[in-house]
């Protein structure tokens, strides 16, 4: 199979569908002129004019808010963020406009837009524009929340996000964008609220998604150089989440670790955990582990950025000590 | 002044009175006890609503404000489904899950009330930029208060609107007061036409309860922002007769106050005089839109008092389009 980018995965999923559909654009800052700041954009208004690929005022209330305008007036629309942190300027916009409109006015419309969202740690870019935010939006009755951790996840999702009807908000860390992997020819489309079973085991599950798939499939190696088989699990969606995925393998393991950049508290780790444990308690021969930051804002100097960094030795450590 | 045809004059009178009577029930109904949630009435401002939409087309779109119900009525929302919603039944426009706050038609364009203030702006933008894409001809009007322009998606809906000459027409409702915060100590300037030239779009500041005077200025607004000039913004001064909510024990004014203020300014009774004056109507029609008017208000009460609530089955309904609930 061929290999491309992350980022490249994106370009090709925005340029097939804004081919397929004619009602499909794209509004973000720096999009248009400069291609996005990650390149995520590269080539898109050559292909179809910047009346189709807008570059925006710094003015995220009014992109998102016009993109969910454009969406109830038959429009399928994608709107860039720039970066995660930035979604907390237009938080009205997307929590109760984009989020609440359908169900408020009864099934009248719908809310078939895209926001883009570049997230996670890195070189040292600080704390407002580090963040994983995604665990505030599984909160939120009425958006879908996506996060693929390769290639051609990033591509299939973003597919299946822009034909959705229904919001969603996409997650991308800005790691991943260089990264190459195997992207499937043709239609690739990835189903949002399935997960994936990205390595079978059977002592242990760790659940993850995102960059720190990476961390955790690495973990499953040095694992099995010792013994032990975990199953790893590459949720892909947050909201809904599959269940089904993570308690089949349970099932199988008796043990889970969650592992995830974000902050621990609060965090998607904590309703997988919650889940869990309501629904599943007794199949566990061990107590649920989460891995996730400590509860601080990311800092800035390179040391003090490595100690809120999830490394594969962390999950490692952590798996041994409920595998003993 | 212009002549008008009878028929538009009687379809403006009509609308003020449909207006006026829907509030004064729904504020009957509210102080009864009979309505769950709040509501917020636009008694005293019915000519802004009337005199500029009814210059729209259908096919063009509204996004409203928490005090929304004179701009659905004035768009060409019926009044059944409208009364129903706000008795939280499963007949009413969003089938008892907006209620007064969100009420929607969008089979006649209308977007929405909004229950976050300034929260219906960038809505319009991207209605006005979605009609710009496909080249539809149609227009989106958006409704703030003296209070709501202060909000930040005021600023960010004007630059951007002016930049991609959307077409849209922002409408401040200048009420005087910005829930109990009167404009003269919350808001820069007396009068908010003014800002608009920031963002490079002509802005008018009109007399909002003169009906004529307000469809004037929208003929206007609408010529420039249909020819593809870009935004335009209209100022209409009016006066908030009742509270900012049904209920409001109104601490930050006096009665007498309101009082001078509906007796100087009321926009019925400004639009009975000149019509009458001119002798474009004449008493008897205007009692015979009334009466009829009042049956529609009362059969529209008499019915959402009778309709059934929604089932619990329907909680879930009109969520997901694509499933998504665990």
């Amino acid at each position: 199979m061929r290999e491309i980018s992350f980022s490249e995965a994106t370009l090709e999923a925005m340029s097939e569908e804004m081919e397929r559909d004619s009602s499909v654009f794209v509004l973000g800052e720096d999009i248009a002129r400069q291609g996005g700041i990650f390149g995520q954009f590269k080539g898109l208004p050559q292909k179809f004019g910047t009346e189709r690929v807008l570059d925006t005022p710094i003015s995220e209330t009014s992109i998102v808010g016009a993109a969910v305008g454009a969406a109830l007036a038959g429009m399928r629309p994608v709107a860039d963020m720039h970066f995660a942190d930035f979604i907390g300027v237009c938080m009205d916009e997307v929590f109760n406009q984009m989020a609440k409109v359908r169900f408020m006015f009864g099934g009248q419309c719908k809310v078939p837009m895209v926001l883009r969202a570049p997230d996670g740690i890195i070189r040292s870019a600080a704390a407002q524009h580090s963040q994983s935010v995604e665990a505030w939006f599984m909160h939120i009755p009425g958006v879908k929340v996506v996060i693929p951790s390769n290639p051609a996840d990033a591509k299939g999702l973003l597919k299946a996000a822009i034909r959705s009807d229904d919001p969603v908000l996409y997650f991308e860390h800005k790691v991943l964008f260089p990264m190459k992997g195997p992207v499937p020819d043709g239609d690739h489309i990835v189903p949002i609220g399935k997960a994936n079973v990205s390595r079978a085991g059977k002592d242990v599950t760790i659940v993850s998604y995102s960059l720190m798939m990476h961390r955790a499939l690495e973990a499953a190696e040095k694992l099995a150089t010792e013994g032990v088989q975990a199953e790893v699990i590459d949720l892909r969606t947050i909201s809904p989440i599959d269940k089904e995925t993570i308690f089949e393998s349970v099932r199988k393991t008796k043990r889970l670790v969650i592992v995830h950049e974000a902050v621990k508290q609060g965090g998607v780790g904590a309703e997988i955990s919650a889940l869990v444990a309501e629904e599943m308690i007794d199949w566990l021969d061990a107590p649920i582990r989460r891995i996730g930051a400590p509860f601080v804002p990311v800092p800035f100097s390179p040391p003090l950025e490595q100690l809120v960094k999830i490394s594969a030795d962390n999950i490692v450590k952590t798996v041994k000590e409920i595998c003993r | 002044m212009l002549a008008y045809k009878k028929e538009f004059l009687q379809n403006l009178y009509r609308t003020m009175v449909r207006i006026r009577l829907f509030e004064e029930k729904v504020g009957e109904c509210f102080l009864g006890g009979e309505l769950p949630g709040f509501v917020h009435l636009y008694i005293g401002e019915e000519a802004i609503a009337t005199g500029l939409l009814s210059e729209l087309n259908q096919d063009d779109y509204v996004a409203s404000t928490h005090r929304g119900h004179g701009h659905c009525i004035a768009k060409g929302a019926k009044i059944k489904p409208m009364m129903a919603e706000i008795f939280g039944k499963s007949t009413g426009y969003c089938k008892g899950k907006g209620g007064s706050m969100h009420i929607a038609d969008f089979s006649v364009g209308m977007l929405g009330a909004n229950g976050v203030v300034g929260g219906g702006i960038n809505l319009a933008v991207g209605a006005a930029l979605a009609a710009k894409m496909k080249k539809s001809g149609q227009v989106a009007v958006t409704f703030f208060g003296d209070g709501g322009a202060n909000r930040g998606t005021v600023h960010e809906g004007m630059n951007m609107a002016a930049i991609w000459k959307l077409p849209v027409i922002f409408v401040c409702e200048f009420n005087q007061y910005a829930s109990t915060t009167p404009s003269s100590y919350g808001t820069s300037v007396p009068n908010l036409a003014v800002r608009a030239q920031g963002y490079n779009m002509p802005g008018v500041t009109v007399d909002g309860n003169d009906v004529f005077a307000v469809n004037e200025a929208a003929k206007k607004a609408l010529e420039y922002v249909r020819a593809g000039n870009g935004p335009y913004m209209l100022e209409f001064k009016t006066y908030r007769i009742k509270g900012h909510y049904v209920g409001d024990p109104e601490l930050y004014r006096s009665k007498q106050e309101v009082q001078d203020h509906f007796d100087k300014n009321d926009p019925l009774k400004n639009f009975a005089k000149v019509v009458l004056a001119k002798k474009w109507l004449s008493q008897k029609d205007m009692d015979a839109i009334y009466a009829e008017v009042a049956a529609e208000v009362k059969t529209a009460v008499d019915d959402a008092r009778k309709d059934p609530y929604p089932t619990d089955s329907e909680l879930f309904n009109d969520y997901y389009v694509e499933g998504g609930v665990n």
